[in-house]
């Protein structure tokens, strides 16, 4: 053999050297992200599982919640009156009367009257009254009164001479429902003609 | 005799180092893979393991449905026992 060609034939080897070196490195390699990959399509899988129902429930939820606001809503604005509920509303969360009732698109052109946190029949006709009544009569033109911090303080303001007097000796208030002590029947009269009574004979 | 010193020269001085350069460059193009995947990875565990609270929705759920019902209870007591607003 000529010594050209064994270096021939040693350029060869050299070369499958080289190739066998490199393409068993690149296939340990592949095998690192082949098992990487699995490893994803593992957790893959599971996040899919896990948030398979999500949706679903997500939106029985919302659909639950909007119920819940509609029916309150609802109840509020018979009960209140359009004006009145969005008073209350911007009372307890100033600013909030801009954005208006959900259910009641028109509110958002209502101007929210200034109605305290405390919203008792009474409170309400004072405060209807203008600027005589308690609840106004600090700033008539300012924001509402409430104060956030400490609501109770607020409440308590409205009668700054403290508890009436006797009001230890008044009756309780009367306990209502179905379940109270004592029932309160209705009375059958309401509605029909006023009764009539015997002529007064001379 | 001279032609194949040539080639000889050719395969070592030539051939071998291209062979080498390229095999090289697939190797490292698959070596920077390897990281990437472990951390697609350890980020899919993760976010698996994020989700495992994503069954207590079914608890929140029913616990919204009783809520609700509570409220639609209540407020229906109020619309009983509460006088309506005067119409204006």
């Amino acid at each position: 053999m000529s010594a050209a060609a064994a270096v021939l034939i040693l350029a060869v080897v050299l070369i499958v050297l080289a190739l066998v070196y490199f393409l068993v490195a690149t296939i340990l390699e592949l095998r690192k992200i082949v098992a990487g990959l699995d490893r994803v399509i593992a957790h893959v899988g599971g996040i899919v599982e896990k948030s398979a129902p999500v949706n679903d429930v997500v939106t029985t939820i919302n659909e639950q919640l909007d119920a819940g606001v509609a029916a309150l809503e609802g109840l509020l604005v018979k009960k209140a009156g359009l004006r009145d509920a969005v008073g209350l509303v911007d009372g307890l969360y100033p600013g909030a009367a801009a954005e208006g009732l959900r259910d009641f698109p028109e509110s958002k052109e209502i101007v929210p009257p200034r109605i305290g946190e405390v919203y008792t029949k009474g409170t309400l006709t004072l405060a209807r009254l203008g600027r005589e009544a308690p609840i106004a009569a600090a700033s008539p033109r300012g924001a509402v009164l409430r104060d956030v911090e400490s609501g109770s303080s607020a409440a308590r303001a409205l009668y700054p001479a403290g508890r009436e007097e006797g009001a230890a000796a008044l009756p309780r208030s009367p306990i209502i429902g179905t379940d109270s002590p004592e029932q309160y029947e209705r009375r059958q009269d309401i509605g029909l003609p006023r009764k009539r009574f015997p002529a007064e004979q001379s | 005799m001279t032609g194949v010193w040539i080639g000889a020269a050719i395969l070592l001085v030539v051939v071998l180092p291209i062979v080498v350069v390229l095999l090289k460059g697939v190797l490292d193009a698959a070596r920077s893979i390897v990281p990437a995947i472990d951390s697609i990875a350890a980020t899919a565990e993760a976010g698996s393991k994020d989700l495992d609270a994503a069954a207590l929705l079914l608890t929140t759920r029913e616990q919204v449905k009783e809520t609700i019902a509570g409220v639609a209870a209540y407020g229906g007591s109020l619309d009983v026992i509460l006088d309506d607003a005067e119409a204006a």
